[in-house]
This record gives C-alpha cells, sequence and structure tokens, in this order.
C-alpha cells in the first residue's frame, strides 16, 4: 500500500556529500564540466557570461540601501552621533537586522525551494540559546569572581564553578551543572555549537523527512510538530536551560562591563547589517547560479526534476539544513540585542509569523523578504507598543495594541489571495525582471499557480 | 464477658486509678477534673470509661459537650440540663436532683485537647449505640486514627451488631487492628492471611509501616534484618560514611567550606602553613596547607581517605523494618507482593481507560478536520478556533440560560450553527480561491487564525472563563480505589461514538454523502454528473467546522475556557489525523487511540512531567511517519488520489 513511496531506493542515504553529488550533475550529463573549481556562478557565467552583479540588479542596490541605512542610524545613533535615536529604537533596528537573515533564510527553503518550514524560528531560537548560555556562564562567573575575592582565601577553580551554578540553577532549584553546559565557559565551543546544533537537528529531521518523501502541507505540519516539541522540551525545568525563566540578562558582554549599552547597541547594529549583507550576497550567488535552479525546479515540478537525475532529497536536505545554520547565526546576533531568550520564543507560532513576513513580502525575491521581515516586525513593535494613534469610531475606539494582530491577520488573507507576490511584487511592475524571455517567474513558474487558473 | 475485656483494657492502660461506680471516680478525681489538662487528664478518662458503670458514657458525653457541671455550694457533680429556673441536675448515678439557678453552678469548660480525649473515650460507648449512624461514624473515626486501644472495645462491639453492613465493616476494621495492634504474632498473620486477594487502600496502609525500613550502622546488626548493604555495592562509601558520622561513630568529614574558614582563620603574613595565600587558589596547595597546619597542631586532624575506608569497614551497614517480628514482616511481605500486583492490573485498567477518555477528546477535536483536511484536502488552521468559538458558544449560552441542562441542550446546536455559518463564510471568501494552493491554503487560514483568536480576546478577555457541566455530569463512577472514571469523560467518549456514528451514516447513507464523494474524487466528472462543486465543497467544509464547534463545546466542559483553547490542540489534531491516514474516518480514530494511549503511557512512565510526554509523544509521530508515511490506515488504489 505504500508502495509509491518506496519503489526506490532513497537517494537521500546518499546525502550527507549533497554538494558533491550535485556536482557531479551540474546542468545535466550533456553538460560540459564547468570551468573553474565547480562553484555556481563561473558554471551560469560560461553560459552567459556577464558578471554576478550585473545578473543580480537588486543585489546592488540592497547593498547601497543598506550601507545608507547604516550611515544614517550611525549619524542618528546617541554613541556617535547626534542622539536623536534613543538607544532602544538602535537595538529594535538591530533586531529586525537578525530577522531579515532568518526571512532570507526562509525564503530560499520556501519561495525558492518549495518547501514551506514551520520550525526555522527553531532554529533561530537554538542559536540564541548556544550564544546566551556563553553570555550567561561568562557574566556570572565575573559576578561570582567579584563576590569571592573579597574571601582571604582565593577561590579555587571548582568553587567558582559552583557559585556560577548555583547562581544560574538556583532559580529551578537545581546545584549541578547539566551536560548541555559543558562547554559554556568556552566562547569559540559554544560558536561551535550555535552553527552544529541548528545544523545537526535540522540535518536529522530533514534526512528523516525528505527520505519518507514527506512534502507539501505534510511537511509543514511536521515541522511544526517539531518545533513545537523543541518548545515543549525546553520549557520543561530538567531540559537543563532554566525551564520557562529562560536564559537572560544577554545584553551585558562579559569583559565589557564598563561599556555602556549605548556603543554595545550600535556595535550590535552594524554586525547585523555586516551579516544580513553577507547572507543576500551567499543568498543571491546560491540562488542566480545553476544551483538556483534547481531549486526552482525542485519546487515547480519536484518529480520531474528527479526524473532527470538529479538526488532532489540531497537538495532538499542541503537547503533546509543550511538555511537553519543561517538562522541559528542570525539568532546568536539577535538574542544579545533582545537580551532575554526563553522557550516561548521558540514557539509554532514564531516560525509561521517569519512565513508570514516571507509571504507578505514576497517570496521568491530575497529582497522581497527583507521588506517583509522589516516591515511587518517594525509595524508590530510600533501598533504594539502603544504608540498607534487610537482610532475613534464613536461608539467604539479601536486600540491598535488590541487590534493589530487581527489587522495583521486579515491583511495576510488579503495578500495571499489578492497579492500573491507580496510587497516585492511592486518592484516586478517598475523594472519587469528579463528572464531571457520565460514568461514566468519565479513565483509565476510554480505549477500550481498554473493549475489554479485552468 | 464485658467485665473481663474492661478490666483487660483497665490493665492495658495502667491505670491507677481502681474501677468503680463513676460516682467514686469523679468524687476520687475532682480535682483533676475541675482543672483538666491534656496531659494529666488521661489516666481519669480512661478510668471513666472503664468502670463499667452504665452512667459512663452519659457523664463522659456530657463532660464532653460542657454540660457537667459543680454545685458551687458542696462541689458535687451534676449532668446539667437548660432549665427555666436555670439548670435541670442529674447526679452521677443518674438520678434526677432538682433543679439550680445558673449562679449556682460552675459550669466545666474542657480544653479541645481534653474533649479530644474523651471523644476518643466515647468511641467503645458509640460503637454499641443503638444509632446505627453514630456506630458508623464511630467506626469512622478508628479508621481513621487506628490505636491500639481501639481494638477490644471494637471486638466486644462485633457481636451485639445487628447491621450487616456494618458489622462487615466492625469485621474488617477488627483484623486491620489485629495486624497492627494484637499482641501476639499469630493473630497478626492469621489476620494478614485472612485478607487473600484483598487490595484495598487500608489494607495497604496498614502493611506498609509494617514493612518499612530504616537504614543502620552498627558493629553487629541488630532487630528485624530487611537486608545488609556493602559499602561500595549497594551504597558509596561517602554514603555509608555520612551513616556513621549520624550515628556518632565517626568524626565528621572535614568539607571545602570548613578548611577553608580554619586556613583563613590561620593566615600569618600572608601565608598559611608556609604556603601564600596566592597560591590557595588550588585544592592540592590548600589540602598541604592544612596537613602543615595539623602538624603544628593548630587545627584538629581531619579524617584521611584511610581512616574512612577503616572505619567503614569496622561497621556494617544495614535496613531494619519497624516490625520486629520477622514471621510478622515476611507474612506483611508476601501480602503486599500480592497486592502490588492486583494494583498493577487495576493501575493499567485505569490508565487504559484514561488513554480511552484521552483519545475521545483528541477524536472529537479532530473529527472536524477528517472532514475539512482528511476527505476535502484543505488545510484549515483555523479549526482550533472553530473549536475555541463552540466553547465561547456554550459559555455565552450559559450566562443566558442559567438551568445548566438547558443551557447545554441549547448550546450543542447553537455551537453547530455559528460555526457552520462561521465556516462557510470562510469557504466562500477565502478557501474557494486557494483550492489549488494548499500551501497557501495553510497560511491564508494561519491568518484567519490569528485574527481570531486576537477577536476572541478583545471579546472575552485573557482570563479563563467557566464552562459548568451539569450536576448530574459532575463526580466519577468508581469501580475501586484505584479504577475510577469521571462522568465527564465518560459523557466524552459518549459523544465521540456519537459523532462517529453520525458522520459515517452521512457520508455513507445520505445523498450529501455520495455527492462530497463524489466531488472529492473528481470535481469534473462530478459536475457532469450534474452535481454542483461549489455547494458541496461549502455544505462540506460547513459540516467540519460545525462539528468543530460541537467539539468545543464539549472540550470546553473539561478544560478551562481561553482564547487559546482551540490553538492547544491544533497540532495533536493535525497529528491525529495524518498518522491515522487521511481521509478515512476510521483512520482518524486509529489515530486518536494512539496519540492518546501513548500519551498516557509516557506520563505513567513519567508521572511528573506532562510536558516531556508531549515532547516524545511528537518524536514518536515523526518516526512512525518514517515507517508508515500514509497513516495507520492508508487508503488504497484510485481513493487515494494522487
Amino acid at each position: 500500500m505504500t508502495l509509491p513511496l518506496t519503489e526506490t531506493p532513497t537517494p537521500a542515504t546518499q546525502a550527507p556529500a549533497p554538494l558533491s553529488s550535485f556536482q557531479k550533475y551540474p546542468g545535466g550529463p550533456g553538460a560540459e564540466p564547468p570551468a573553474g573549481s565547480g562553484a555556481e556562478p563561473r558554471g551560469s557565467a560560461a553560459l552567459a557570461p556577464r558578471s554576478f552583479l550585473a545578473k543580480n540588479p537588486s543585489v546592488f542596490w540592497f547593498l547601497l540601501a543598506l550601507a545608507v541605512l547604516t550611515a544614517v542610524v550611525t549619524i542618528l545613533s546617541p554613541a556617535l552621533g547626534m542622539g536623536a535615536m534613543s538607544t532602544s529604537f538602535v537595538k529594535t533596528l538591530g533586531k529586525t537586522l537578525c530577522l531579515c537573515i532568518a526571512a532570507l533564510a526562509m525564503d530560499v527553503v520556501w519561495g525558492y525551494t518549495g518547501i514551506l518550514s514551520l520550525g526555522h524560528m527553531a532554529f533561530f531560537g537554538l542559536g540564541g540559546y548556544m550564544i546566551g548560555q556563553w553570555l550567561m556562564y561568562a557574566r556570572t562567573e565575573e559576578i561570582v569572581v567579584a563576590a569571592l575575592a573579597s574571601d582571604p582565601i582565593p577561590p579555587t577553580a571548582i568553587e567558582i564553578a559552583q557559585g556560577v551554578t548555583t547562581q544560574i540553577f538556583g532559580v529551578v532549584g537545581s546545584s549541578d551543572l547539566p551536560l548541555v553546559w559543558s562547554f559554556a565557559h568556552s566562547l569559540p565551543l559554544q560558536l561551535m555549537l550555535v552553527v552544529l546544533v541548528p545544523g545537526v537537528l535540522a540535518g536529522i529531521f530533514g534526512w528523516l523527512a525528505f527520505r519518507s518523501r514527506v512534502t507539501g502541507v505534510y511537511l509543514s505540519i511536521l515541522t511544526q510538530a517539531m518545533t513545537l516539541a523543541l518548545s515543549l522540551y525546553l520549557f520543561q525545568n530538567d531540559s537543563g536551560l532554566r525551564g520557562n525563566n529562560g536564559l537572560s540578562g544577554l545584553q551585558n558582554l562579559p569583559g565589557l562591563a564598563e561599556t555602556s549599552q549605548d556603543d554595545l547597541s550600535i556595535w550590535f547594529f552594524w554586525a547585523s547589517a555586516l551579516g544580513l549583507a553577507l547572507a543576500y550576497l551567499l543568498c543571491a550567488w546560491a540562488t542566480s547560479g545553476k544551483f538556483g535552479s534547481v531549486l526552482r525546479a525542485i519546487r515547480d515540478d519536484e518529480a520531474r526534476v528527479r526524473f532527470l537525475g538529479y538526488p532532489v532529497e540531497g537538495f532538499k536536505l542541503f537547503v533546509f539544513t543550511a538555511t537553519a545554520v543561517l538562522c541559528g547565526l542570525a539568532g546568536a546576533l539577535y538574542y544579545p540585542q533582545a537580551g532575554i531568550i526563553n522557550p516561548a520564543e521558540l514557539a509554532p507560532i514564531a516560525s509561521i509569523y517569519l512565513a508570514v513576513w516571507v509571504a507578505i513580502g514576497g517570496r521568491g525575491k530575497l529582497y522581497g523578504a527583507v521588506i517583509g521581515a522589516a516591515l511587518v516586525s517594525l509595524l508590530s513593535t510600533w501598533f504594539t507598543g502603544g504608540r498607534a494613534p487610537q482610532v475613534p469610531l464613536g461608539f467604539y475606539t479601536i486600540d491598535w495594541v488590541d487590534w493589530w494582530q487581527v489587522l495583521l491577520g486579515l491583511a495576510f488573507v488579503c495578500v495571499t489571495l489578492f497579492a500573491p507576490k507580496g510587497i516585492g511584487g511592486i518592484f516586478d511592475r517598475i523594472a519587469p525582471p528579463d528572464r531571457k524571455g520565460a514568461p514566468l517567474g519565479p513565483d509565476d513558474g510554480a505549477l500550481m499557480e498554473k493549475e489554479a487558473r485552468e | 464477658m464485658r467485665a473481663l475485656i474492661l478490666a483487660f483494657l483497665a490493665l492495658l492502660l495502667a491505670c491507677p486509678v481502681q474501677a468503680d461506680t463513676v460516682a467514686q471516680i469523679v468524687a476520687a478525681q475532682s480535682a483533676a477534673i475541675e482543672k483538666p489538662s491534656r496531659q494529666t487528664i488521661g489516666p481519669v478518662i480512661s478510668s471513666l470509661a472503664a468502670s463499667g458503670d452504665p452512667m459512663a458514657a452519659q457523664v463522659l458525653e456530657a463532660w464532653g459537650d460542657k454540660r457537667l457541671g459543680q454545685r458551687k455550694s458542696d462541689k458535687a457533680f451534676f449532668i446539667l440540663a437548660p432549665d427555666s429556673a436555670g439548670y435541670a441536675l442529674t447526679d452521677l448515678s443518674g438520678a434526677a436532683a432538682g433543679t439550680a439557678a445558673k449562679a449556682e453552678i460552675t459550669e466545666l469548660k474542657p480544653n479541645a485537647g481534653v474533649r479530644g480525649l474523651i471523644a476518643a473515650a466515647l468511641v467503645q460507648f458509640t460503637l454499641s449505640d443503638p444509632d446505627p449512624v453514630k456506630r458508623a461514624a464511630a467506626l469512622n473515626s478508628i479508621a481513621q486514627d487506628p490505636n491500639p486501644e481501639s481494638l477490644e472495645p471494637l471486638r466486644a462491639a462485633i457481636e451485639t451488631e445487628t447491621d450487616p453492613a456494618l458489622k462487615a465493616q466492625k469485621l474488617r476494621l477488627e483484623r486491620l487492628l489485629t495486624i497492627r495492634f494484637d499482641p501476639t504474632p499469630e493473630a497478626r498473620i492469621l489476620a494478614i492471611q485472612s485478607f487473600g486477594s484483598d487490595s484495598g487502600i487500608d489494607l495497604r496502609a496498614a502493611l506498609s509501616p509494617l514493612v518499612a525500613t530504616t537504614r543502620q550502622v552498627a558493629e553487629t546488626p541488630s532487630g528485624n534484618i530487611a537486608r545488609s548493604l556493602r559499602p561500595g555495592r549497594d551504597i558509596s562509601e561517602t554514603e555509608a560514611y555520612d551513616l556513621l558520622v549520624a550515628a556518632n561513630l565517626a568524626p565528621a568529614r572535614l568539607t571545602i567550606e570548613a578548611q577553608k574558614k580554619a586556613l583563613a582563620a590561620h593566615i600569618v603574613d600572608g601565608k598559611v602553613g608556609g604556603i601564600s595565600l596566592a597560591e590557595l587558589s588550588d585544592q592540592k596547595a590548600r589540602d598541604l596547607a592544612y596537613t602543615a597546619l595539623e602538624t603544628s597542631g593548630a587545627v584538629p586532624a581531619a579524617a584521611t581517605a584511610d581512616e574512612v575506608t577503616a572505619a567503614v569497614a569496622k561497621y556494617q551497614v544495614f535496613e531494619t523494618y519497624a516490625e520486629p517480628d520477622p514471621q510478622v514482616t515476611a507474612a506483611a511481605l508476601e501480602a503486599l507482593g500480592g497486592i502490588d500486583r492486583s494494583v498493577g492490573l487495576m493501575t493499567t485498567a485505569d490508565l487504559a481507560m484514561d488513554g480511552v477518555s484521552l483519545a475521545a477528546i483528541y477524536f472529537l477535536a479532530a473529527i472536524g478536520l477528517a472532514i475539512t483536511f482528511g476527505v476535502m484536502r484543505v488545510i484549515n488552521m483555523a479549526h482550533g478556533e472553530f473549536i475555541t468559538m463552540g466553547a465561547y458558544t456554550g459559555f455565552v449560552v450559559q450566562t443566558l440560560v442559567p438551568d445548566k441542562t438547558l443551557s447545554l441542550v441549547l448550546a450543542f446546536p447553537l455551537a453547530f450553527v455559528i460555526t457552520f455559518a462561521a465556516g462557510v463564510a470562510m469557504e466562500r471568501l477565502v478557501i474557494r480561491h486557494l483550492y489549488k494552493r494548499p500551501l497557501e491554503t495553510l497560511l491564508a487560514t494561519f491568518g484567519i487564525s490569528i485574527a481570531l483568536q486576537q477577536v476572541f480576546k478583545n471579546i472575552f478577555g485573557t482570563q479563563a472563563r467557566p464552562l459548568t457541566s451539569p450536576d448530574w455530569l459532575g463526580g466519577a463512577l468508581v469501580f475501586n480505589d484505584v479504577v475510577s472514571i469521571s462522568y465527564i469523560r465518560l459523557a466524552i467518549i459518549a459523544l465521540a461514538a456519537i459523532f462517529l456514528m453520525v458522520f459515517l451514516y452521512i457520508m455513507k447513507r445520505t445523498r450529501l454523502g455520495l455527492e462530497v464523494r463524489a466531488v472529492t474524487q473528481n470535481p469534473t466528472m462530478a459536475a457532469s454528473m450534474g452535481i454542483n462543486p461549489d455547494r458541496i465543497n461549502m455544505l462540506t467544509f460547513g459540516l467540519g467546522s460545525g462539528i468543530a464547534g460541537i467539539a468545543g463545546v464539549s472540550i470546553g466542559l473539561y478544560a478551562k475556557v481561553t482564547s487559546e483553547l482551540g490553538a492547544d490542540y491544533i497540532v495533536q489534531s493535525f497529528m491525529t489525523v495524518v498518522v491515522g491516514g487521511v481521509g478515512n474516518i476510521f483512520g482518524a480514530l486509529a489515530g486518536a487511540g494512539m496519540i492518546g494511549g501513548l500519551q498516557k503511557a509516557i506520563e505513567f512512565l513519567n508521572p511528573s512531567n506532562t510536558l516531556a510526554a508531549q515532547t516524545y509523544m511528537i518524536l514518536f509521530i515523526i518516526l512512525f511517519i518514517q515507517v508508515r508515511p500514509r497513516g495507520i490506515i492508508a487508503l488504497k488504489g484510485r481513493a487515494a488520489g494522487d
């Protein structure tokens, strides 16, 4: 009864090296081996000898806009400039840039590859937890060492570790350092975990899901279940990450107690801007070459790509895992600015919001995802912050703190129904993309939409 | 016989006062009775109770009820009864003794402690009280607070008992008290064995204290030994040594804090024992410094590792039973073993019932999805909000109609109508346009879901709203101490069964069901046969949503109604449908059964943690889908669609 799914020996079992299997077939069996080291842009450059920037005009404009924004924020920031912006607003902007990185990852995995993952914010949160462990441990260690310094006898390493443990875990009534904190004392190790933990989790989950050919809405529900399981697990006290207390005090960088938050906020803003620029370049590079073509082909007709000989499962697994790692890195940049992380941040709803941002901004366009994430999350902050003016209707006053979510939900329905290209679609009207005669854009190429019009 | 027993009781209590008439005893102990205290009055009360005088019960009762008084003129005691002139007096031999004004009498007002003692002494009289209610109350009070004194009066009261139920209760209580308090081991063993396969909670309460163990340490073990523990194998050496320290058999070990304090107290010129302070951030250096202090005699010698090992080797660690008689503990252990087995069986039965009722709840939550998702393949993330809508409908109806039963009867159809309308509206306005884009249906319905959730919050607030079930649904069906199920859960199981029937009837026996099946299999062909697919889709979606509304009312009856009620069930509901097999109602049933049963089983294995149970269950589901990607009951052939 499950024959159609098990007829082929699942290619994903060879998935551990998806890139190499991709390099085996760049452009199908008859194609010439790509010049150079096999990197995507060169392979496509052989067909269309144009530079990366010329092929992706949006990259230039995007980087320019980001640079201008960074310059403006720096000038207005309290640390270096005129102080026209509050520190918290600089932090909000920095956090928004991190969310944009997550949105880029979501766009690659959903808009380009067609995998609607409802779990990428969980990887984002995991990255935050990993960096938070080091921040919290190192910071607490400083405090404990300072407290023990008044003793006549200098403390032993064990005593310091014990003191740190009591400080961190007293709140959940435990006095032993859980196993998951084994590397918390070391920044390099914990930074490695920022990459490894989301990567390995996404790898295992993706391998299980893709090899059994779970696709479409089933995959979405499964990722949502994974996210729910993860957040429920973290809510327990014995998960070793302080249960629903989460990790706090992350805005204080160890060793930089003297530095004011004004300075820290602008440093993190720069780091976030740089991260976003690099992530944008990486995503644009990955999606513009042959690799990107295969991804779009998988989105539009998975079976056809498989018949053409591409290891579809390997591609999907690679994209799923790589975007999860990107989300983890974005989370590691985000939470030192947010200052606190708890399991609620990993709840399924957060990942769904990520999908909402990308959908409103416009799937299949990297700048669309960034615009959507920035616009919706900033609007959300503005409306729920109580600063939006109330709308008196005579019989009822609309308080946006209460009604913003309704507005967002309805706006989302409208975007899905009437503007599936999202905000990014507006840019297509201003400057129609040059698709070399192919009539369909990345979104229009979706077979499902074509069918919908039949 | 009675006199014999009472005499025995008097002996047992080592009572200093000899049995006489009540009047004599009271007269002899008048000083103690005038100013009673809990510590000193015990023997007096016992002697009164043991006197054999038929007035004893009356006098004690009067005393306890503050109806005993002393005439100021001659210090004589009387039982008082309110009278027009003040008090009507009855002397302690039961004869009327005229009246007295209130001013002539000092009422005795024993404090609560003394009244408690009096009540305990009275139990033996109330055991034979003509009023069966009082006898039952006396039995209850003994059962709740068993003590050796109650055993003999209880035995005496068995023969005269006329009520068969009370007699059985008395016999059972007598055996329980025998187990704990009878002086002869043979009688106790017989009593233990007489219970056979009984597994009552009272029997367990009587047996468990006998076999409770305490850990002890001595050079040669003594007492009723449960087992001996070898340090290093059964317990760690540290634990064994801690026991020795606790029993004052060995000096306390030097803790790190104590060592640090001792070192800090002996700092000389920035050095301790010849080692500079800066080096003391290392445990080895600290040990060296402490040894140096020890040799100089500045600090007491601490136990070294060798000394600890020697001390532990010298003594034996063992566990003893609280009950000194080994034969009794052996019988008790055997009986407890049998009880554990039968309790285990019953716990399994109880767990199975819990699992079934949880499965029924999941099934109720998922059955609407089984229609919209399973049959129509439309992902409706707002399904949870339809459940919430139903629950809030129930709440609103209850605030309007105070009668609980009537409001419930009204709420079910009303919830169906409201959610049916909401479902139809949603289908017409949104889902219709997205039939060929399932992923976007998911997103659009999710938008509706967050909007609806916030609307509920704005209307009903964030706090939980009560949806009270009628009285006849309160309580539980109790089989025995272990196995019980609340009526509300039974009702939900029944409701789930009814829904299954209704669903099957609609799908297999009605024109609508036929058309629904036709449209889902092949809309174009169905349309050419004269079926209007638009209308059918609308009705099917409405039906699924309406059922969600009814499920909402029933879920609201046992869970708290908040705006997030439905959202809590949505992932589980989808899992239920996916695990069971899409497109088949029996699949949803099987999925609900598996998820519900599994969750209860995991909760049983790890009872403190329902969150962990949910985590493991979801992980299991993800793995299960590896094995059976199409669910438990997978459609075959053409019905499988793609």
